[in-house]
């Protein structure tokens, strides 16, 4: 089975700065992989040299078989901070239908198809109810939602998310966490997150990003993987899901 | 009312609220995005920049207007580029277009045998003194422009709203911003008709900041907006009209009073 990312000794730098030395990552389709790191440790770079919005100073890259820019229309993305201003005025459903930019008609508005993927795509993040609720009346939680509906509206075959609960409560978390986990069983995913012990219930693969990366099958990960990961004794939660 | 009287019988006067009503619908549609954008200022100088094409038109003796556009659009295009490649530098570059465009008006002007009573006009407006044919090139330009923003709704509002998410979507993110800031320029120079250049700034911006209090769109933002500027121009020019004040500087103070007396009520 083809990969759906492939990075063959991948380096990237900002000015003199080295952030990721020569990276070799595979990440086959269907898969569930959690990037862990420290702050700074180029989880996000990485992230968006698939994306196509960082070109790599050395190595090769490949996403779905092509060019990271080539296979854009058909990744889904939700990023770290919401990128926009909050008391923008647009309702959920509008912010949804931007999924569909790139696939849809060039001019006017929305189609009937446009409108009946943003409501399957609302139904499965559950905020049909708060189709037209202005943006900044929603919760954490809630936006969060609304971002991975417009990330699967076009139907991607791989979803990006970038630690997309780290403005959120625990138990919020777990909701859009089993969320994926379902997401998982038709698109390949790739989660960041600082939160090694939480994702490690949910992911198959772990990557432990800090310049350099080191993958670990998910039932592998221990105190040790972790100090050498972070520099120091990181109090690690064992925890079961069953 | 007298001024509806008055309208009724003077052809001056239906060119005035005409030209009203024209120049609000383009600053409400355009000004929608300038203000959810958050590029008031930018509009601000190419506004004021508009002043050295205007001056240079009448020296070298074609239309002032046409002098307007070619300088409006030329101004937005620089600006663009500075914001996308100079992003450090952006309100220092404006600041300096304002100013230069400004003076570089002020110098034809001033070497322009005659000419020097038109410059209150093109500082301050005068819509009184539209004439049948100006008319007709404002509603061209407004046809332009209303079917651009109509035809590339969603793109403007996605390049405004999330522009890493519209770039990742595959949208031509850098042709799209410098479109709109063109359209801003063809509403700036509608509006200098009516308010003139200076006042500019204040019929772009307010009647969609106080719409954006009170909509929930982009559409009805819009169109509350449109609606807006164009009560304030009918209510500014009667104003002006009854109690014989310029009217370019009647329409924005009515607009500001407007303004202000909604976003304090809003906010307590």
């Amino acid at each position: 089975m083809r990969n759906a990312i492939e990075f063959s000794n991948v380096s990237f730098s900002y000015g003199d700065l080295l952030v990721l030395d020569s990276i070799d990552l595979e990440v086959a389709q269907n898969e569930f992989l959690g990037v862990v790191g420290p702050n700074a440790g180029g989880k996000s770079t990485l992230l968006k040299i698939v994306l196509g919005l960082l070109q790599p100073s050395r190595g090769r890259v490949r996403v779905l078989g092509t060019t990271p820019v080539k296979a854009r229309k058909r990744l889904g993305y939700v990023s770290q901070y919401p990128t926009f201003p909050r008391d923008f005025p647009i309702n959920v459903k509008q912010t949804v239908l931007m999924g569909r930019l790139g696939v849809t008609k060039s001019f006017g508005g929305y189609t009937g198809v446009d409108s009946d993927s943003a409501e399957q795509a609302m139904i499965e993040t559950e905020i049909l109810h708060l189709a037209s609720r202005r943006l900044n009346t929603l919760s954490g939680g809630q936006l969060q939602r609304v971002l991975v509906a417009r990330a699967l509206v076009c139907q991607p075959e791989l979803l990006l998310l970038d630690e997309p609960t780290s403005n959120i409560d625990a138990r919020i978390e777990s909701e859009i966490f089993d969320l994926l986990k379902q997401l998982n069983q038709r698109m390949t995913i790739v989660i960041v997150s600082h939160d090694i012990g939480f994702i490690s219930g949910y992911v198959d693969r772990v990557a432990c990003l800090n310049r350099t990366l080191v993958c670990h099958e998910t039932k592998a990960i221990d105190g040790k993987t972790v100090q050498d990961l972070y520099g120091s004794d990181v109090h690690m939660v064992t925890h079961h899901h069953g | 009312m007298e001024f509806i009287h008055a309208l009724a019988q003077h052809g001056f006067l239906q060119n005035a609220v005409v030209a009203g009503m024209l120049a609000s619908a383009a600053c409400g549609m355009v000004g929608t995005y300038v203000v959810v954008k958050r590029i008031g200022f930018l509009a601000g100088g190419i506004a004021h920049a508009v002043l050295g094409g205007m001056g240079a038109a009448l020296f070298f003796g074609f239309s002032p207007m046409l002098g307007a556009l070619i300088t409006a659009v030329v101004a937005a295009l620089i600006l663009g580029l500075v914001k996308l490649h100079a992003r450090e530098q952006e309100d220092i570059l404006i600041g300096a277009l304002w100013a230069a465009g400004m003076a570089a008006g002020i110098l034809f002007i001033a070497q322009t045998p005659g000419y020097q009573v038109g410059l209150m006009t093109y500082l301050f407006g005068n819509v009184l003194l539209v004439s049948t044919r100006q008319l007709w090139i404002m509603l061209s330009l407004n046809v332009v422009l209303i079917a651009t923003i109509v035809l590339f709704y969603k793109q403007f509002t996605a390049i405004s709203f999330d522009e890493e998410f519209a770039r990742l979507r595959g949208l031509p993110v850098t042709a799209l911003y410098l479109t709109l800031l063109c359209l801003t320029a063809v509403s700036v120079v509608l509006m200098i008709q009516v308010v003139g250049l200076i006042l500019v700034i204040a019929l772009l911006t307010l009647p969609a900041a106080i719409s954006q209090q009170f909509t929930h769109t982009m559409r009805s933002m819009m169109s509350l907006a449109v609606i807006l500027g164009m009560a304030f121009c009918f209510l500014g020019l009667g104003i002006s009209y009854s109690v014989d004040i310029p009217s370019g500087a009647t329409i924005i103070l009515v607009t500001t009073l407007v303004y202000l007396v909604v976003t304090v009520v809003r906010r307590s």
